[in-house]
């Protein structure tokens, strides 16, 4: 008879991808709450337009993996009925961009039902969509239109940016009482990495940071998240020690986890891949102005998406998008590294 | 209370050489203060007439305290608080303003620096900094926090001991009550005990050494002396410190301070000045823009500097912190002098005595008068080859007095 020691700390892990950890959370909200189901446009026979859902439909039936209609308003709103009479639904909608037609539902119907029926009612929706670009999908196909949602009082606005996010805000979003709309980056499904097999649960209230620095403060959320901590080790070899904020939750905004850092720094860039003017980074930016100027040695950097409707060649999308380069180049203004 | 050393956190206020009424001029000694290691002369930076005395005789308060207020000449209310501690536009003077003119109360610097970070002008406040006095070394010259740390004398370091243990406890000394020579010793002790520890504790040193021939600077200063008045005479010291200015000028990377993990050069070639004092302990006053001086001048700075500070009258001007620091031991006979670097500087120049030595030139053993020079410097900074550099400098310096000695075009 033989014994096996075993580390009791060590945990049992596996590599994974974004995509396989966001179909995880839905399989482990669907097996703990027989409330929950997901709809949306091709969600259950063709998997997903981007293989979220593939396999759901087999595993847990058409009855809570439901295709929809091309219709974002009538299913966001049907959505909508569901969660107020008792069920907790995850709507997906295809990209950010479409989730407009859906915009009267979420704003005027989700975010205030609360408020106008003094109490009485609660709206316990999820709304999952795809944003952002990378992927040469054009014009309508590629925005970031975060900051349209983080504008919206009664709603939560998540960015999940790691595996770990994406396989643990799901259950919290679904436990929380109001509607709350996760922002999936379309450059993050292919993303692998390691996460345990008995996962850590995730907040969705705090910023986290994701690497510790001294010079400068490196604020990004979703998809920048990768370029921003590629940009802090390529300004690691120029000796500029620069610490990662990635802001995981849109609305409301953790101000105080942003603003902590920017005290130990004093100097701040804002990442967001949406268009600069009235967007997520300008929302940081005035919170660090409002609350520590007095902390800044340099002007708040801003690195956005340009402000054009997004192109489809590659190298003209590339342009567009906020890159490692311009990330760089911005912290290297902010510390006065001109050499 | 202007910050006159890079561990001074507090001073008492010994005299105040005006009183309220008086006019003042940028310049102007005003106040005697006592900072742990001597008595200091406290100059005024602004014009204007003194409007109060804040701050009583005999009292100790800390380094950026208004000690005093001063009214604009003409009475607008662009004036600033006496003394180094500028807070722009202090509340009581702008309400004493006559005439309501709001937009100069901003400007006490106009025609001075540029742009200021919000940090930079915060800490200045803190600190007791006169931001006309801060050279700005962001993009486009801009003061920057580490800006007006550099001019405070306090780098990231002294302003936050570092947690090693020694050198906090010994940075805070108990205060000393009265002011008798055995306290003054102690607390002037303690001062050099806790920024040696410092340097000693952060800084990675490497020494080199380099003996040098001076028989050709001698023989200019010989030559010169001849011409001079006995009170303008050079002493060789002097060349020593001109070469040095001069060598710091060719290596740049050994002129400045270590701020926040990163080199800053210095603009200008600020030499310390280490003299050990009779009664026991040193100081390290600073002949400012050093490079701008011939060998006359540099001399007879040496000479105002030296009294002074042996007369415990020196001035906060005198102590504003060196970019580079030189320790001669000549004096003492020894041969050569490793030192320890001044946080934040990175380099510190060792001069022993000048002795006659056999040497050899041109394949004959001759006598020459030699000088042992040995550099410390921070290998944070730089490595051996910048500081051999510096050696050779220094060396091609003095084997070539006629256009060492002469100021440095500019």
């Amino acid at each position: 008879m033989t014994t096996t020691l075993r580390d009791p700390t060590a945990r049992a892990t596996r590599t994974t991808t974004y995509r396989e950890a966001l179909r995880e959370a839905h399989r482990d909200a669907m097996r703990r709450d027989d409330r929950v189901f997901l709809m949306g446009e091709d969600v259950a026979r063709y998997g997903g337009c981007f293989a979220v859902s593939l396999g759901l439909a087999e595993e847990f039936g058409e009855e809570r993996v439901r295709d929809t209609p091309l219709s974002e308003s009538a299913f966001t709103g049907a959505g909508i009925g569901a969660a107020l009479g008792g069920l907790r639904p995850i709507v997906e909608i295809m990209t950010v961009n479409f989730s407009l037609l859906a915009l009267d539902q979420i704003l005027n119907n989700a975010a205030t039902l609360r408020h106008m029926s003094g109490g009485q009612l609660s709206v316990p929706l999820v709304i999952r969509m795809t944003t952002g670009g990378g992927r040469q999908l054009a014009a309508q196909h590629s925005h970031s239109l975060e900051s349209y949602y983080a504008h919206i009082p009664g709603l939560t606005v998540l960015s999940p940016a790691t595996l770990e996010d994406a396989r643990g805000m799901l259950w919290p979003a679904l436990e929380d009482p109001d509607p709350v709309v996760v922002f999936e980056h379309g450059s993050l499904y292919n993303v692998e990495g390691v996460l345990p097999e008995e996962p850590d649960p995730v907040d969705i209230v705090h910023a986290a940071v994701r690497r510790t620095g001294g010079d400068v403060t490196l604020v990004g959320h979703g998809g920048t998240v990768p370029k921003v901590l590629a940009a802090a080790e390529v300004l690691a070899a120029r000796g500029i020690d620069a610490e990662v904020v990635d802001l995981r939750v849109l609305r409301p905004l953790d101000e105080a986890t942003v603003l902590e850092s920017v005290g130990r720094t004093h100097r701040a860039v804002v990442v967001d891949e949406g268009w600069r003017s009235v967007g997520v980074a300008a929302e940081v930016s005035a919170r660090i102005a409002e609350r520590a100027l007095y902390e800044l040695d340099a002007p708040v950097e801003r690195v956005c998406g340009v402000e054009v409707p997004l192109p489809y060649p590659k190298h003209l999308e590339d342009a567009a998008l906020p890159q490692v380069d311009d990330v760089v180049a911005a912290a290297r203004r902010a510390v006065g590294d001109d050499a | 209370m202007p910050s006159l050393g890079a561990d001074m956190t507090e001073g008492t206020l010994l005299e105040w050489l005006v009183k309220p009424g008086d006019p003042v001029h940028r310049g102007d000694v005003v106040a005697v203060v006592d900072t742990s290691k001597s008595a200091v002369e406290v100059e005024c930076f602004d014009d204007g007439v003194v409007e109060a005395l804040d701050v009583e005789p005999g009292t100790k308060v800390p380094v950026g305290t208004v000690l005093a207020t001063i009214a604009p000449p003409d009475g607008h209310p662009a004036g600033s608080p006496a003394s180094s501690a500028p807070t722009p536009a202090a509340t009581p003077l702008a309400a004493a303003a006559p005439a309501p003119a709001p937009a100069p109360a901003h400007r006490a610097h106009a025609g001075g620096p540029g742009r200021i970070s919000p940090l930079a002008r915060r800490l200045a406040d803190e600190l007791g900094v006169d931001l006309a006095s801060v050279h700005g070394t962001g993009l486009h010259g801009v003061i920057r926090a580490e800006d007006v740390r550099a001019a405070a004398g306090t780098g990231p370091a002294a302003a936050a001991p570092s947690p090693s243990g020694p050198p906090a406890t010994v940075a805070a000394p108990p205060p000393v009550a009265g002011h008798d020579a055995a306290a003054r010793a102690l607390d002037m002790r303690r001062s050099i005990a806790a920024l040696m520890t410092r340097s000693n504790t952060e800084i990675p040193h490497y020494h080199l050494t380099l003996t040098v021939d001076l028989h050709r600077t001698l023989e200019w200063i010989r030559e010169r002396n001849v011409a001079l008045s006995l009170s303008e005479r050079l002493v060789p010291a002097a060349a020593l410190l001109r070469a040095t200015a001069s060598a710091a000028r060719e290596v740049p990377e050994l002129n400045g301070h270590w701020v926040e993990g990163a080199f800053v050069p210095a603009e200008h070639v600020d030499l310390g000045l280490i003299l050990s004092l009779r009664g026991g302990g040193l100081l390290v006053p600073v002949i400012r823009e050093a490079e701008s001086l011939d060998v006359v001048a540099t001399m007879a700075r040496v000479r105002d500097l030296t009294r002074r500070a042996r007369s415990g009258r020196l001035r906060g001007s005198d102590l504003t912190p060196p970019s580079l620091t030189v320790s001669n031991l000549g004096d003492q006979g020894v041969e050569s002098v490793a030192g320890v670097i001044y946080p934040p500087q990175v380099a510190l120049v060792g001069f022993g005595a000048v002795s006659e030595r056999p040497w050899a030139v041109d394949g004959m053993l001759g006598v020459r008068p030699l000088v042992t020079v040995t550099l410390a410097a921070d290998h944070r900074a730089t490595d051996g080859a910048i500081g051999s550099r510096f050696l050779k400098a220094l060396d091609r310096a003095l084997r070539d007095p006629d256009s060492t000695m002469q100021q440095e075009e500019q």
